[in-house]
């Protein structure tokens, strides 16, 4: 079946005085994915999302947003998004309440008192409605942050590095709030995070940018099982014997054995499970085996190449 | 979504603390100069009325209600332009230094809206900033003072108004205050349009007036050609409704630039506001 393109980003470039912050970003989100947007610090991330709220103007390049023009049709389609831009800011001498329907009220659809209780109730701060923001803490916010998006219904969530300062706990709340809007309401979510765990965690597709241009552009798990894994191994003992067995069955592969009981190995993930089961059928005695590349070497190794 | 949004603006301003220390000011202010007239009017008014003595004789009530509103109005008028720039400058900077200016600006509101609606909220602010500034120095003076013919010193000498002919000018005179203050007002927000924190665009804002009113003050030729245009030469012209005649073809260009002003100002706001990338 033929995927709904949702956002379509061409060729965006945008500078700042001399400096390029995005010179060649490109990428295309589908209906219903929870789409991850990685790169590392000042590879120009915020900046394409700011693009894509029209907070910022573009130097070059086409956004197009449920197949429409945004910078020709901004207020329709905005109307159909909600979005975080890096952490969300309020009125601190405002309630929740207050803020909530301050949005709402500008958010170009109608919501219902029992509307924004109900988001309150779905982020958790259901009976914090009449606190003032002001005293509330980092991890309150992000989730009123969210529930802010959420008020209207919108059919795309862009959410620009929602984890930022969130303790443990809080990034946990979060990914869940995020895998519950894909579950729960299907909803189509954007996000960037630094925390790259996160985006292995949430996302189905992803593009990585850096130094202001698109790397790459994929499904996570194709790109991830396209990748070489460095893999662990460790047994009772023998593993010299273990490594002759490998060799045998994989001979290009290079194996290093770093102690009598443990050995290391590049092998495609599709090996894994296969070497597990020869290893144990040749009467090894396997005690771990532990594939250590994780989309945090897979970033790191397509940003520095 | 332009009165949805400008509904909004008038919460923001209702619940931020800031907006009632203009009153609160204006309010101490004006009771002071009520206290210092009830204990020492009459001291004060034989400054002005002395010189006349030898000619004029002085009976009745001088001293009373619609002098006071005049003393205050004069008194006040060059200090509540900060009252009001502390307000209307933090409207659009203070969103871009809170953060919430980007939280604004990804909702389907178009930036022009979002300069008039809170161009409007500046208004209604000025508006009861004005308002009450009325209402304390014409109604409670009258309550304190009681009612009676207004005497005004000018460049021309002596008016004496009669009792009967002094509210309409009252009115009128609120009513180019009000304008002259809106002026402030637009300046105020066109210098918000360009900065991302509080305090730049009212610092701004004091000191235009203060360098214009120094230029309008300055007896120098070389500025001749230049005072009639600066909007600060006609923030007073309210005083020109307690002439008598009223002199209505320089109140009605006083008007005109002020109005000019006003305009010039809020087309600045929208061209930069809309132009700006928010990267705060």
């Amino acid at each position: 079946m033929e995927q709904q393109a949702i956002i379509e980003v061409k060729g965006l470039q945008k500078s700042f005085g001399s400096f390029e912050a995005v010179k060649n970003v490109s990428f295309t989100v589908n209906k219903g994915d929870v789409f991850g947007f990685l790169g590392p610090n000042g590879a120009g991330k915020s900046t394409t999302m700011r693009c894509m709220l029209s907070l910022i103007k573009p130097n070059a390049g086409d956004i197009r947003i449920f197949g429409k023009n945004l910078f020709e049709e901004r207020n329709a389609i905005l109307a159909k998004v909600g979005s975080i831009v890096e952490k969300p800011d309020f009125y601190k001498y405002l309630s929740a309440l207050k803020n909530l329907e301050i949005f709402a009220r500008i958010s170009g659809a109608e919501v219902s008192q029992k509307a924004i209780y109900e988001t309150l109730d779905f982020v958790g701060l259901l009976g914090r409605e009449k606190d003032k923001v002001g005293g509330f803490s980092h991890g309150m916010r992000q989730r009123l942050g969210i529930a802010q998006t959420l008020l209207h219904q919108p059919e795309l969530i862009i959410l620009d590095e929602p984890t930022t300062g969130l303790d443990p706990q809080g990034i946990i709340e979060v990914r869940d709030l995020i895998l519950r809007l894909k579950n729960e309401q299907n909803k189509t979510v954007i996000l960037s995070s630094h925390q790259l765990a996160e985006i292995e965690l949430v996302a189905n597709r992803m593009v990585i940018i850096n130094k202001g241009q698109t790397i790459i552009e994929g499904s996570v798990a194709e790109l991830m099982n396209a990748q070489e894994t460095l893999l662990h191994i460790e047994l009772t003992h023998n593993s010299q014997g273990a490594a002759a067995l490998i060799h045998e069955l994989l001979p290009a592969v290079k194996i290093q054995v770093s102690s009598p009981k443990t050995l290391e190995l590049n092998v495609e993930k599709q090996y894994v499970a296969l070497l597990n089961s020869k290893l144990v059928q040749a009467g090894f005695e396997v005690v771990a085996l532990e594939p250590k590349r994780k989309l945090e070497d897979f970033f790191i190794q397509m940003t520095q190449a | 979504m332009l009165w949805k949004n400008t509904y909004n603006e008038f919460i923001k301003i209702l619940a931020k603390p800031r907006s009632y220390i203009g009153l609160a000011a204006l309010t101490l202010l004006i009771l002071i100069i009520l206290f210092a007239m009830k204990a020492d009017g009459r001291m004060y008014i034989s400054f002005v009325t002395a010189s006349f003595e030898q000619t004029l004789s002085f009976n009745g009530n001088i001293l009373n209600g619609n002098l006071i509103a005049f003393i205050v109005l004069q008194m006040l008028i060059v200090h509540i332009p900060l009252l009001v720039a502390l307000v209307t400058g933090d409207l659009l900077s203070g969103e871009a230094a809170m953060g919430t200016l980007r939280m604004l600006l990804t909702k389907p509101i178009s930036r022009s809206q979002v300069v008039f609606s809170k161009l409007i909220a500046a208004a209604a602010y000025t508006f009861i900033l004005v308002l009450w500034m009325g209402f304390l120095a014409l109604v409670v003076g009258r309550w304190v003072f009681g009612d009676g013919d207004l005497i005004v010193l000018n460049s021309d000498g002596l008016v004496i108004l009669n009792y009967t002919d002094v509210l309409w000018r009252y009115g009128l005179a609120f009513m180019v205050a009000y304008l002259a203050l809106m002026t402030i007002a637009t300046l105020s927000i066109a210098f918000s349009a360009f900065a991302d924190n509080s305090i730049g665009p009212i610092v701004s804002t004091m000191a235009v007036i203060i360098l214009f009113t120094i230029i309008g003050s300055l007896d120098v030729s070389v500025f001749d050609h230049v005072k009639p245009w600066l909007f600060t030469t006609h923030m007073a012209s309210w005083r020109s409704f307690f002439s008598d005649p009223v002199p209505w073809s320089a109140i009605w260009e006083s008007v005109w630039i002020l109005l000019a002003h006003n305009i010039l100002f809020v087309a600045i706001a929208i061209f930069k506001f809309k132009r700006k990338d928010i990267t705060s």
